[in-house]
């Protein structure tokens, strides 16, 4: 059997247990809930008199802070905390395999409620004629960035058996990452420290690239960005686990 | 089929295990007794590559499970020391699942998974969720995963551990029954299972082995092996000890019960150079020629719960 079959059992299980699980549909309700209350209340999406999404993924970088890090948390802690990882990791797969699979059945999972967002989508195209591609493009860098938070959350999950530890470790790594981009920290670090070293601070967050995304562009720095980011933080979960099984 | 050698497992300053070289042939059930915390559970994890070990290797029908992992596990099963399985899946989707992931297809995975559910005794359970199960099903539910692919090769640990004494009976039975055609390791601190299942057994404590050997061997190592109990009752028993310590192949009588009540018992140590059963043999003959009334005979085997204090006393004396 090749290893994409292997990476389909394993997705489509995990893939399965979130929908088996009560507190996947609490976190996918309160997210669809506050994603789309948010822009209305407070960024008025209504009041702007513009058609488009931007209202809606401004608060998306910090709604997925929380959001990615409660989906992913029990990526490894379950495992461990089952003790089943010792069961997955003796069958004649790799251990590549089964971080993939994981990380894909909880991207997909992201996926499908970011899809599920898509009343306010229909709502902007009640209301007016928005640049759908430039909404597309805020969908896909949205889906991306959660990838990345997604993947930070595997690597902090990977570390513990305690789904709480790894949910507080995934969140702050995830926030030191947002700031990064968050207007007032470049600039705090350009005056002090000069513009090269704001640039480099910026260029390291998420939402910096995420902004691009949103603008209607998807640059390839942005999309090198966030898979380098998924790409590292996945290899890490892999030297992770070995290392713990190393002891 | 599996062969280890010079395993040597070290956390930190302490070597959980150390230096232990044995091999499986198929057609083998190979016992791993020690007291808890003797190394087996680390010395099974590393058979089965989940933890790699310090130094030393292990090879699974030929590849080694650190350098040639895949085709290593490919060959065997595994139940691991708590038995887990995924609580949010229901029994059959657990095994249909396990069985994808051995590379079993269509109707070759739902025979498959429905034999271990009947040779696991799961059928009243099989469309539950593995979360309501109590701990034998789950136990079991473990078993029935590790024996799926019909593997050549078995590595329990602690395979009945939480079962009740009919469950137990029925999987050392089991377990026996598959020996003759695999090869199977397994763990256990229950001495009477190396009896009931077991070909040969090692002992090990602190890491090392201790003893390696069939039950019988390991038998005869213990101080009572080969030692003849005697009871006899009646009239007329005096000076017993006298009369049968008076026997060429007796080396020593010892009283268990003297003949002032009308019975007497006495343990007699045969010389070294006594075939087994020939000590019996002259005191059944002595009793006949006496007209004593033999109510018991009996050549003992040994006790492997004395062998095992003896080989591991060292641990709990420190």
């Amino acid at each position: 059997m090749n290893s994409w079959s292997h990476i389909k059992t394993i997705t489509k299980r995990e893939l399965t247990a979130y929908f088996t699980s009560p507190v996947a549909y609490v976190v996918l309700i309160v997210f669809l809930l506050v994603s789309a209350g948010l822009p209305f209340l407070f960024a008025g999406l209504l009041e702007r008199g513009q058609a488009n999404l931007e209202p809606f993924f401004t608060f998306q970088p910090w709604l997925m802070l929380l959001l990615v890090p409660a989906i992913g948390m029990r990526l490894w802690s379950e495992e461990h905390r089952l003790g089943t990882l010792e069961l997955l990791l003796t069958l004649p797969i790799t251990a590549w395999q089964a971080i993939v699979a994981k990380f894909l059945a909880s991207w997909i999972f992201i996926g499908i409620a970011l899809a599920m967002t898509f009343p306010a989508w229909i709502t902007i195209n009640y209301l007016g004629h928005p640049d759908n591609g430039a909404v597309f493009c805020g969908y896909v860098g949205n889906w991306l960035m959660a990838g990345s938070y997604l993947a930070i959350t595997s690597m902090t999950s990977a570390m513990t058996r305690n789904q709480v530890i790894s949910l507080v470790s995934a969140v702050s790594l995830c926030l030191a990452s947002v700031l990064c981009g968050f207007e007032p920290v470049p600039r705090f670090v350009a005056e002090h420290l000069g513009s090269g070293l704001a640039n480099l601070v910026s260029g390291l967050s998420s939402l910096t690239h995420f902004q691009n995304a949103q603008r209607g562009v998807i640059d390839s720095r942005d999309l090198l960005f966030f898979l380098s980011v998924i790409g590292f933080s996945l290899f890490t979960t892999g030297v992770v686990l070995r290392s713990q099984r190393a002891g | 089929m599996i062969r280890v050698q010079n395993l040597t497992k070290a956390f930190g300053p302490k070597r959980a295990v150390n230096n232990l070289s044995f091999t499986v042939e198929k057609g083998e059930v190979l016992g791993f007794l020690g007291p808890n915390g003797a190394g087996k559970s680390t010395t099974m994890r590393m058979i089965t590559g989940f933890i790699p070990p310090t130094s030393g290797t292990v090879s699974i029908g030929g590849h080694d499970i650190v350098d040639d992992a895949i085709a290593a596990r490919r060959l065997f099963g595994y139940l691991p020391e708590s038995a887990p399985s995924y609580t949010d899946m229901t029994v059959h989707g657990f095994l249909h699942f396990i069985a994808e992931l051995r590379g079993l297809t269509g109707d070759a995975r739902k025979r498959a998974v429905n034999k271990v559910i009947a040779t696991c005794f799961i059928e009243a359970v099989v469309h539950q969720s593995v979360e309501t199960l109590s701990k034998g099903f789950r136990h079991r539910l473990c078993f029935a995963q590790s024996i799926l692919h019909d593997p050549e090769v078995l590595v329990m640990d602690e395979p009945t551990d939480g079962l009740d004494p009919n469950q137990k009976h029925e999987v050392r039975g089991l377990i026996k029954e598959m020996g003759r055609t695999k090869a199977i390791i397994f763990s256990t601190h229950i001495l009477e299972e190396v009896d009931a299942a077991c070909s040969r057994a090692i002992i090990i404590d602190r890491g090392s082995i201790v003893a390696n050997g069939t039950p019988e061997e390991l038998k005869a190592r213990s101080a009572t092996a080969g030692t003849v109990l005697v009871r006899l009752s009646g009239d007329g028993l005096g000076n017993l000890t006298g009369r049968l310590g008076s026997l060429p192949l007796a080396k020593q009588v010892l009283t268990l019960e003297s003949a002032s009540t009308g019975k007497a018992s006495f343990r007699l140590v045969p010389t070294k150079t006594a075939a087994k059963g020939d000590l019996a043999a002259s005191v059944a003959a002595l009793a006949k020629a006496e007209n004593w009334k033999l109510e018991e005979l009996h050549t003992d085997e040994g006790r492997l719960d004395e062998v095992f204090r003896n080989v591991t006393l060292s641990d709990t004396s420190k």
